[in-house]
């Protein structure tokens, strides 16, 4: 067993998501990226002598979404606290978050993991909280600037229990969530702009052991991969050190992309005592259960309740399922595939829209509501190949010719001669023909080299111009060959 | 003119007796003429209050006038005030211009009042006695060497002298009726909520509230009118409906009854001063009204109380001057830390940061649970108290101070002296309970005054007894009479 093996990693994240409201959470200032520095900053922001928050009721709204879909308690009375420490970029000296009493409290969501299997994640809470600018340190000479316009953007934190065994189950976590708050239409979930960011907490233990292993904080992961690689690297850090007999320290470390390693932050920023209370400016946000209750009744189907429909209406495996169910869009284009096609099963259409579909969009860079096919021609076109009257191949031809706006799946068949053949005395006539001009290669077919069979086949095709059934090519050289 | 109370002058300008322009010249003159000594204001707006005072004339005679359309008053500096000066009594602040109007001071310019100026203060408001002020302290007008209480001081002598016809004040431990009990005005301190926080420099958030400093109770009826009331920028403003306070002076009362705490009785309060503070409450029972000793148990823990709560909150509120964005900064800083460090350490005085660091001590890991989390217990029994003798009273009354204003300089070195001059008057901001101070006597010739608390929501109740009380006695009515 190798040193890796018989150690066993832990991981926890806490996910930064930035709520998609018009406004800021506590202000009526625009939350658009990409402003003019400071120009999307209020008094109330620039946290100015007498200006006091009021709570944004959408952010409220969008964490009470988040919580029902990840099956967590409402709290019926949550409260903001101030956590207070000195940063420029920090205007009040105090960020408003919740801390005692988050808004959401314990829940789960399920992920499949490299192997496959479905494991559920506890969600240990979900809090409000308002982000804190940005500081500019590369553009001025001495000094640094200062961008306060996402200063007082909402965010969701969302923190996971400490139940993520590998850095794969922390990548696939983190895209599960990701797809969710994108599913609710609660955050754009832009990691570019900043909008969906993580810190991981890593441990680890030997194979085995109970209790957890000294933990350290990665900060700031901004990308799916950086996720992964980080929790990889510092995974292999902890387990050298301990094997070495040294120990791990609990501190916060950052992630160099660049060199693949991680290192302590300045230890100074950790010393902070934050201080914590209630903040009197704002009065505890009380929920009604009738207002969770309209919530709930609002939602949309939800990603796990879809996988698991799928799975029973249209017999798809669960990892099929899965994938169909990642997006709200790709959901729905599957369904209006399935509607459209008059006898293509579901399978094959699932197939098709994880396969042809999905390149094609990545190809081209869009999204699957900009779908250049159709979901009513991409049923026409899994007809086709249903009823025998398409191969797979020429499916693919059609899928492109669709692709490349050359018609509807009839008349690209048609306008191309397309169709197969399935013609049985067709059929024959050809292959009469191929073993006719191949008598030594028939020869050695009786000899009993049954793989010379593929070369005969790949014969017949070329005669028909791929056009000729495959099965029937097959069943007929078979029983001519030998007769 | 300015021995005349804002009603009075608020029907002379009706009835076309003065002008607006008249009457802000006239005060001018006289803080100009009286304000070396008192240093009652910070800043003087004498060209935007004469230009005030014309727009005001001009809307009187457009038939569009308020109540309270061409009246000069002055705000407290803590007050938020578009293109003047807002200190806060500090230097952190002394280069600020605010950018826009607290909701109190939009409200009264709504209503057409005239702005003199800004008023001296306790820096941040934590003071009883405006000696923490930069800009120096003030005067009490009935003596000159006393001082005239705090942090509301300088709105309290500007009135009492007559260099304005009412002031705005915030009270967070008894700010605004201290100072009101020290000079021989009328003190109001509504409802928490009552009035918007929105513009007002926080000290305390869950304690402070805005108010007014008035000759009488029917002035104080007048100011509260325009400034209380529902502001969607405050998310702890009330959103009850604002009774009409002019008319509630009025009413006769049907039953009255006054608790009278027993403990506030005790040894630490002047013998002359609990004598007026007893006359008062003969007057009452003249007037029908029947006292009965009630007991509050817990509020002997007031003050200890209060010096947790408030500066915690203060810790934390006064993070954001920090140099970076406005007001002081100090010069010549090569790093972050350093410009903390100095700017923090230069822009803000003694008592401000006494208090930062036992806020910020109260909070610390370790600490919390001790001192905050159990300063939030004892508030609980302390409201609970008052809720529980509001079953069986209408009023709390008693004396609003231990004792007349004391002399300048006298207790600046002992602060747990200076702290339990608010020890009647905290209760009511831990409460979040409307209260009012009136005057009720003069010992050894300096005004004390009589505390009337009320249960939430109140003014109507508070308004009316003041002025009932006014209505028998003349003790609102003396002014010094250096400023007579």
């Amino acid at each position: 067993m190798s040193a890796a093996m018989s150690w066993e990693i832990v991981i926890g994240l806490e996910i930064h998501t930035q709520l998609a409201t018009a406004s800021k959470i506590f202000s009526g200032a625009s939350t658009a990226y990409g402003a003019p520095p400071n120009s999307q900053a209020c008094l109330v922001d620039l946290g100015y002598p007498g200006a006091l928050p009021v709570l944004n009721e959408q952010a409220v709204l969008m964490a009470i979404k988040f919580g029902l879909a990840t099956h967590c308690k409402i709290a019926p009375r949550s409260v903001f606290a101030r956590k207070n420490y000195f940063y420029p970029d920090l205007p009040k000296g105090y960020q408003i978050s919740q801390y005692e009493l988050p808004i959401v409290q314990s829940g789960h969501i399920d992920i499949f993991t490299e192997n496959g299997e479905l494991k559920t994640i506890g969600i240990t809470r979900a809090h409000l909280e308002e982000d804190a600018g940005k500081s500019l340190h590369e553009k001025f000479e001495r000094y640094s600037g200062i961008d306060l316009n996402r200063a007082g953007t909402p965010l969701l934190e969302i923190v996971s229990e400490p139940d993520l065994r590998s850095a794969a189950e922390a990548g696939a976590y983190m895209r599960k969530i990701h797809e969710l708050v994108r599913y609710l239409g609660i955050s754009d979930g832009n990691m570019q702009e900043g909008s969906f960011r993580c810190d991981a907490n890593v441990s680890v233990r030997r194979r085995g052991d109970t209790v957890l292993g000294t933990r350290a904080e990665l900060k700031n992961l901004n990308s799916f991969r950086f996720v992964e690689k980080a929790i990889e690297i510092e995974a292999e850090r902890q387990i050298e050190l301990l094997e070495d007999g040294g120990t791990v320290i609990q501190e916060t470390r950052l992630y160099d992309a660049d060199r693949n390693e991680t290192r302590p932050m300045r230890t100074k920023e950790e010393a902070n005592d934050y201080r914590y209370f209630p903040d009197p400016d704002l009065l505890p946000v009380v929920i009604e259960p009738a207002v969770v209750e309209s919530i709930r009744a609002s939602l949309p189907e939800l990603p796990d309740a879809k996988r698991t429909r799928f799975m029973e209406q249209y017999a798809l495996s669960a990892y099929d399922a899965d994938v169909l169910t990642s997006s709200a869009g790709l959901a729905e284009y599957f369904e209006a595939a399935v509607t459209h096609a008059k006898q293509a099963p579901p399978k094959l259409i699932a197939n098709w829209v994880q396969g042809k579909v999905i390149a094609a969009l990545n190809e081209d860079g869009l999204e699957i509501g900009e779908s250049k096919v159709g979901p009513a021609d991409l049923g026409a076109l899994t007809d086709k190949i249903a009823d025998e009257t398409l191969s797979g191949k020429l499916a693919n031809e059609v899928f492109e010719a669709l692709r490349a706006g050359s018609g509807t799946v009839d008349a690209i068949i048609a306008q191309r001669g397309l169709q197969q053949i399935t013609d049985q005395g067709e059929i024959e006539k050809l292959v009469r023909g191929v073993i006719a001009e191949h008598p030594a290669q028939a020869q050695q077919f009786r000899d009993g080299n049954a793989k010379v069979l593929g070369f005969f086949v790949g014969k017949v095709m070329q005669a028909s111009q791929g056009k000729a059934n495959p099965q029937q090519v097959n069943a007929l050289l078979r029983s001519l060959l030998t007769g | 003119m300015h021995e005349q109370t804002l009603t009075e002058l608020s029907q002379a300008l009706a009835q076309n007796r003065v002008s607006s322009r008249e009457l802000t010249a006239h005060y001018l003159q006289r803080i100009e003429k009286f304000d070396t000594t008192l240093n009652s204001f910070i800043t003087v707006t004498g060209e935007s209050a004469l230009a005030q005072a014309d727009a005001a004339d001009a809307r009187r005679a457009r038939g569009e006038a308020t109540p309270l359309t061409g009246i000069p008053i002055a705000h407290k500096d803590i007050f938020c005030t578009a293109g003047v000066k807002t200190s806060c009594g500090s230097r952190m602040l002394d280069n600020f211009i605010s950018p826009y109007d607290a909701t109190v001071v939009a409200r009264l310019k709504e209503a057409g009042v005239v702005m003199l100026g800004k008023t001296n203060m306790d820096e941040f408001a934590m003071g009883s006695s405006n000696e923490t002020s930069y800009y120096g302290p003030v005067r009490n007008p009935w003596k000159h060497d006393c001082v005239p209480g705090g942090s509301s001081g300088g709105s309290a002598a500007a009135v009492t002298a007559g260099l304005c016809s009412a002031a705005t004040g915030t009270d967070t431990g008894g700010s605004i009726r201290q100072p009101a009990a020290l000079t021989g005005l009328t003190g109001l301190k509504p409802t928490y909520g009552r009035v918007s926080r929105y513009g007002m420099i926080a000290f305390a958030s869950s304690l402070d509230q805005a108010g007014t400093l008035t000759r009488s109770a029917a002035d104080a009826a007048l100011l509260l009118q325009a400034i209380a009331g529902f502001d969607d920028h405050d998310s702890t403003a009330l959103d009850d409906p604002v009774p009409d306070y002019g008319a509630a002076l009025h009413t006769p009362w049907k039953k009255l009854r006054i608790g009278v705490p027993k403990n506030f009785f005790d040894d630490g309060l002047d013998a002359d001063n609990a004598a007026a503070v007893r006359a008062s409450l003969e007057v009452f029972a003249k007037l029908g009204a029947t006292i009965k000793p009630i007991q509050l148990d817990h509020v002997h823990l007031s003050v200890p109380v209060y010096y947790v709560v408030a500066p915690a909150e203060a810790s934390s509120n006064l993070s954001r001057f920090d140099g970076v964005r406005f007001g002081y900064r100090a010069a010549g800083v090569n790093n972050l830390d350093e410009l903390y460090r100095r700017t923090r350490g230069e822009g803000f005085g003694a008592e401000v940061k006494r208090r930062i660091l036992t806020g910020t001590y109260v909070l610390s890991t370790g600490y919390y649970d001790a001192y905050y989390l159990q300063a939030q217990k004892v508030r609980q029994l302390i409201s609970e108290d008052f809720r529980l003798a509001f079953a069986d009273v209408d009023l709390i009354a008693g004396p609003t101070t231990p004792t007349p204003a004391f002399a300048l300089g006298q207790k600046t070195g002992d602060p747990i002296q200076m702290y339990l001059n608010d020890i009647y008057t905290i209760g009511a901001n831990l409460a979040g309970l409307p209260a009012m101070s009136i005057p009720c006597g003069l010992v050894g010739g300096l005004p004390v005054g009589l505390q009337l608390v009320g249960p939430h929501l109140a003014e109507e109740q508070l308004l009316k007894a003041a002025h009932h009380y006014q209505q028998e006695t003349a003790w609102h009515c003396q002014t010094p009479e250096a400023y007579a």
